[in-house]
């Protein structure tokens, strides 16, 4: 049986399509969502894709977390199933308050796309497992609003926790507070990433092929899950 | 005209007035008296201008000068109406008419482009619709297109640059593609000159603005400076769009009773008269007050608006499409209903409106962005209407096809504002009747003083220090530094299909995933080369993008272009024009490939001054497997292991105007490189045959900067150093520095796998292209040394390389700046120099005759398989160029403007150098015919 992870389209994703592509080389088969329908149609995970979830003239990830998708995507988030936020995705799950802190404009006011190195440290999240910990990554990271921030307090307590999912390395990009470019909530389960993984899945359109461990690591999970 | 004083208190639209037939009898236009019975004049006589009134009115003076009509155009809408036009028409008229939507100063040279066009099986749409279509397979198609905002994007750089993706993502959009990419060729003044500072930053995150956030990616482009840009900015934007061959669409308004459906955003106020008044006219003083004129952006909508119209496509919902741009309704109304001989009925108080008070004539002339004018048959509209709803955009039915007349008459455009008709007219009068001019053309009187004052004659860099200096200073000046900081604010991977992005030699897209069939795309020009030599500038330009597209090992078969000049009204304008035209439709005849669609922008100037003709060039090319795809870089390998490097092609000694020159000498004259197009051919046909069977590690074209510069990016795209050596020939004196700073056309830099380079020369034998050997990689050495000359490190290169934008434009410290000043709310301080003068240098009188110029240069290739320090090159063949070449050439560019059709041949010894707009002779008016609205002439 097939895993089937979920990958919600907004009318602003962008990336929602790269992250199916990621997810059926990872393996599994992609499952299309739509923002208006908040039926999960059964899916083992869900990727909340990059891009502009509604324009987000307004803060970003703002009126996504609204979505009726996304009441049904919070409930089973606390549930337990597993939500991989990327760039917009993770704003929108910071809004949504699956995960603490916020995503502002990078410190030097400009997008920036570019190959970035991370180092993953966190290896016990479902969507990280299939890395070693400490092992760097190139992937590629492309926001104008990933400047990763929370208060003191918050921030240590992710580190105490072991919830600092992977570091920028070799630069940051955004002045993401500590480096951070990934976090994940309490349970493992849901994880929200700044850079892109889904644009390095392939040698032709990517950077590296460091993406794909991230969706094979939800397989992983998923296979050591009981439904 | 008066404004209605309380919009709220006006009447609510009723739901659809009468019938069209009821209320629009046909007639001639001197049937004046038929609207009699929709709109008592006594009623509107303080409101809105009814074309009743405008019949009881005739004397009624109207501001047609202001909107840039001629005395003899306004004379020429009064005898096709048989009256004088309302408000509405006269301002449909004067954008219809302007320079920019009608082309009427263009028109009788970009017909070469059609009758010069080589025979092609592929094009399934050409010149005339809103882009050219080519088919790229037996299932799919490409599109793509490149248009000019250049004048907005002075005025209001953010939004102007990011309208201008906007604008030509919808015209990709409108031929049924689904927009994949898009590319931005940029040029501004000097890097150095704070109003520099003021429009890139800006250009630059209008264009990534736009592209991020509509989810394309931004492929490539160009990034100039030079003075003569000061004040007029180009912002070129091209889009790129896939479709199957089968959901092409067509504009054309079909089906007398068919619904013509809005689709998109609210109209508003903004960018009334951007094609009248900011893209055909020269700028002056009051420039800054123009900021209205320039429309705003939102991409959020355009997003919406392209899945939405896709899923009308492949739902068989459309009968016709034409997008809103320049123009706007106006413009989309007529074109539609012209191009299909139908008339149309229009209520315009169904026009969603941004502004309630808005009248008429702002309706019709508004450059609201991100709409779509739809023609569905009427048992689709609900379906229309829904599709639109669920990607929540808006639809409104705002009227219907009519037929044409009894008589064969095409039908007219009857619109009516609250049951009044403000607009009736022949569609076709706006879009295909519109003035055609043969403008007065006379070569300058300075060109064969600049093209005597060769840049060969300029003192040299003479030994390994000078050189080594030269070279650094060369990678570090703004034209031939790294983009990054620019580049990095675009998104290129979005959509994963992207295989080559900048500061690859072209972009390269997957277009289908099950067969990695893709195309490669690369835009260029050179002003300097042009305005040396337009005629053979703009074929340097398209050599250059042919052979850009040729190194990635995909076969070029189309050309799009982008036509940015000075004033048409300066007969030297209008000359280096006819040129470039004629250039350009010569060389994709040698090449084979057809143009397949443009944009003209003229006006790029400011007082006398005019840039330097700017033609831009985009070739597209076709990769049956995007994993054969070619990239620049040498590539590392382990265990001692190296390529080898081949230089291809022809070194002359050819450094008039050049980059070198320009950086080291302010200096611009003598003629540009020569461009062999035979040669070019041979090239890409070699390079597609090498990378199909895979000799290629990496290759590069040669440009702007010669060898050095090629070298030096090959290196640092992956840290890989290499060694060089200088072919005997090139041995002694300055002899070294023209090696690596020549920029003769037709030559590229591959680097070979060990065991390939047998194979790979003898296909260069066969193909007949001249290849030396000149080194190999050398992945341990992270340097780049020149037997003999010098030896740089990585770092430094890169160094030098990559510190020069963000010094200008904002590195670390500067956002730390900008970061500070947003949060104080202070005014952020521009990271600008040094003011620099804008005028374009003057030459001095010519030396040339004296030049000790007389340098050898053809190449043979020695052996293959030779370690380059043991190159022997054989033979050096009498010098190929002397400095007396450069006279007898002006001569011939001279008598060859006489061979252009429709021109008023100046004598050229005039003095014209400083011709300004004023000066120039009243043009020829032709009145628009048949044979002239039929010709493909109108893109």
């Amino acid at each position: 049986m097939t895993a089937r992870v979920g990958v919600v389209t907004f009318p602003g994703s962008l990336d929602d399509g790269d992250a199916a592509r990621a997810v059926r080389i990872a393996g599994a088969d992609p499952v299309r969502l739509w923002h208006g329908d908040p039926e999960l149609h059964g899916v083992d995970a869900v990727v909340l894709p990059g891009g502009f979830s509604y324009g987000d003239y307004l803060r970003c990830g703002a009126i996504a977390r609204f979505a009726p998708v996304m009441e049904t995507i919070v409930d089973a988030a606390r549930g337990g199933l597993p939500v991989l936020g990327i760039c917009n995705g993770f704003q929108i799950l910071c809004e949504a308050h699956l995960l603490p802190g916020a995503l502002t404009r990078n410190q030097h006011l400009h997008f920036r796309n570019r190959d970035q190195v991370l180092r993953v440290e966190s290896v016990g999240t479902a969507w990280t497992n299939a890395f070693q910990a400490g092992q760097e990554i190139l992937i590629p990271v492309k926001n104008g609003e990933g400047c990763y921030v929370a208060d003191t307090a918050t921030l240590d307590e992710l580190e105490a926790e072991g919830r600092v999912v992977a570091r920028y390395v070799g630069g940051n990009p955004n002045g993401s507070q500590r480096d951070i470019a990934a976090i994940t909530n309490s349970a493992g389960n849901v994880v929200g990433i700044m850079p892109h993984p889904e644009h390095a899945v392939e040698a032709l359109t990517g950077p590296s092929l460091d993406g794909l461990g991230f969706f094979t690591s939800v397989l992983k999970h998923l296979v050591g899950t009981p439904a | 005209m008066t404004t209605h004083q309380d919009p709220a208190v006006r009447e609510t639209p009723g739901p659809y007035p009468g019938a069209p037939a009821a209320v629009a009898p046909q007639g001639g236009p001197a049937d004046a008296g038929r609207h009699a019975g929709l709109a008592p004049a006594a009623d509107w006589t303080a409101g809105v201008d009814t074309v009743q009134r405008a019949v009881d009115s005739p004397e009624e003076l109207q501001p047609y000068a202001e909107l840039g009509l001629r005395d003899d155009e306004y004379d020429r809408i009064r005898h096709i109406l048989g009256r004088r036009p309302t408000q509405a028409e006269l301002a449909m008229y004067s954008i219809m008419w302007s320079e920019h939507c009608s082309y009427k100063s263009s028109k009788v040279h970009l017909r070469q482009f059609g009758e010069k066009a080589p025979p092609s099986d592929r094009l399934l749409a050409g010149i005339g619709e809103n882009a050219g279509v080519v088919r790229v397979s037996d299932e799919l198609a490409v599109t793509f297109k490149v248009e000019s905002h250049n004048h907005p994007s002075f005025v209001e750089p953010y939004q102007g640059a990011a309208t201008g993706v906007g604008g030509i993502v919808r015209d990709i959009l409108a031929m049924g593609a689904r927009p994949i990419a898009v590319m931005d060729p940029l040029r501004f003044g000097a890097a150095d000159h704070p109003d520099t500072a003021r429009v890139l930053p800006g250009v630059v995150a209008g264009v990534g603005g736009y592209g991020n956030c509509l989810g394309l990616p931004n492929i490539g482009g160009e990034l100039v400076f030079d003075p003569c840009y000061q004040g007029n900015p180009l912002l070129n934007a091209l889009c790129l769009g896939v479709l199957p061959v089968d959901r092409l669409q067509k504009k054309d308004a079909t089906g007398p009773g068919n619904i013509v459906v809005l689709l998109g955003a609210k109209t508003g106020r903004d960018g009334i008269g951007g094609v009248s008044v900011l893209a055909s006219a020269t700028f002056d003083e009051g420039s800054e007050q123009r900021r209205p004129s320039v429309q705003v952006g939102d991409p959020f909508t355009e997003k919406l608006l392209i899945e939405a119209c896709l899923e009308l496509y492949d739902a068989q919902l459309v009968v016709g499409i034409q997008d809103l741009g320049g123009a706007g309704l106006t413009c989309a109304l007529t074109e539609t209903a012209a191009s299909a001989g139908t008339g149309m009925r229009v209520w315009l108080e169904r026009v969603p409106l941004r502004e309630p008070s808005m009248e008429p004539h702002e309706i019709l002339a508004s450059e609201s962005q991100e709409r779509m004018l739809l023609v569905v048959t009427p048992e689709k509209l609900d379906a229309v209407l829904k599709t639109a709803e669920k990607w929540g955009v808006l639809a409104t039915a705002i009227g219907e096809v009519t037929a044409p007349s009894a008589d064969g008459q095409p039908g007219r455009l009857l619109v009516t504002w609250r049951d009044h008709v403000v607009v009736d007219v022949p569609p076709g009068s706006l879009v295909d009747d519109g003035p055609v001019y043969a403008r007065p053309m006379r070569e300058p009187a300075d060109l064969i003083l600049l093209q005597a004052d060769r840049a060969e004659t300029l003192p040299r860099p003479t030994n390994p220090e000078a050189l080594r200096e030269t070279v650094l200073r060369m990678i570090a000046s703004p034209n031939l530094a790294d983009k990054t900081w620019v580049t990095e604010q675009y998104d290129r991977y979005v959509l994963g299909n992207t295989v080559l992005a900048q500061p690859e030699d072209s972009g390269v897209i997957r277009i289908d995933e099950r067969t990695g069939l893709g195309v490669a795309l690369s835009v260029d020009g050179n002003g300097r080369y042009a305005r040396l030599d337009p005629y053979n500038g703009t074929k340097l330009a398209l050599a250059e993008a042919y052979r850009n597209v040729a190194v990635t090992g995909a076969k070029p078969i189309a050309v799009t272009n982008c036509l940015n000049f000075g004033s048409p009204e300066d007969p030297g304008v209008m000359w280096q024009f006819a040129e470039a035209v004629r250039g350009l439709a010569d060389g994709c005849l040698e090449l084979g490939i057809p143009v397949t669609g443009g944009n003209v922008s003229f006006y790029n100037q400011t007082g006398a001054a005019a840039i330097h003709p700017t033609p831009v060039v985009g070739v597209l090319g076709v990769l049956d497997d995007v994993a054969d795809r070619v990239p620049m870089g040498f590539v590392p390998r382990g265990g001692g292991e190296h390529d080898q490097i081949f230089l291809l092609g022809d070194t002359h000694v050819e450094l008039s105007g050049s980059e070198w020159a320009w950086v080291a000498h302010e200096h611009l004259g003598g003629m540009p490189p020569q461009v062999d197009l035979g040669r070019e051919r041979q090239l890409a046909e070699l390079m597609a045959e090498a990378a199909r069977v895979g000799h290629l590690s990496s290759a590069h074209d040669l440009s702007d900067g010669g060898l050095a510069q090629s070298l030096i990016e090959s290196c640092l795209r992956r840290r890989v150093g290499a060694r060089i050596g200088v072919p005997e020939r090139f041995a002694d004196g300055s002899l070294p520095f023209v090696f690596l700073f020549s920029e003769s056309a037709g030559r590229v830099l591959v680097s070979v796998q060990r065991g390939h380079e047998k194979a790979f020369t003898a296909l260069c034998a066969e193909r007949g292209v001249p290849w030396e050997l000149i080194g190999m990689t050398d992945p341990a050495s992270a340097a780049l040394e020149v037997h003999g000359q010098f030896r740089i490190g990585l770092d430094e290169l890169h160094a030098a390389h990559s510190a020069t934008l963000p010094r200008l434009f904002g590195g670390p410290e500067a956002a730390r700046v900008e970061v500070e000043a947003t949060r104080t709310g202070t005014t952020t301080v521009a990271p600008a120099t040094a003011a620099r003068p804008v005028d374009v240098p003057t030459t001095g009188p010519a030396e040339a005759a004296d030049a000790p110029v007389a340098e050898a240069v053809a190449v043979v290739p020695p052996a293959a398989g030779v370690p380059v320090e043991e190159t022997d090159p054989t033979t050096t063949e009498p010098a190929a160029e002397t400095a007396t070449d450069a006279v007898p050439a002006a001569d011939e560019a001279t008598g060859a403007a006489a061979g252009v059709p429709a021109t008023e041949q100046e004598p050229t010894t005039e003095a014209s150098a400083d011709v300004t707009a004023s000066d120039a002779p009243a043009a020829e008016t032709v009145p628009g015919d048949d044979e002239q609205s039929s010709a493909p002439d109108k893109r």
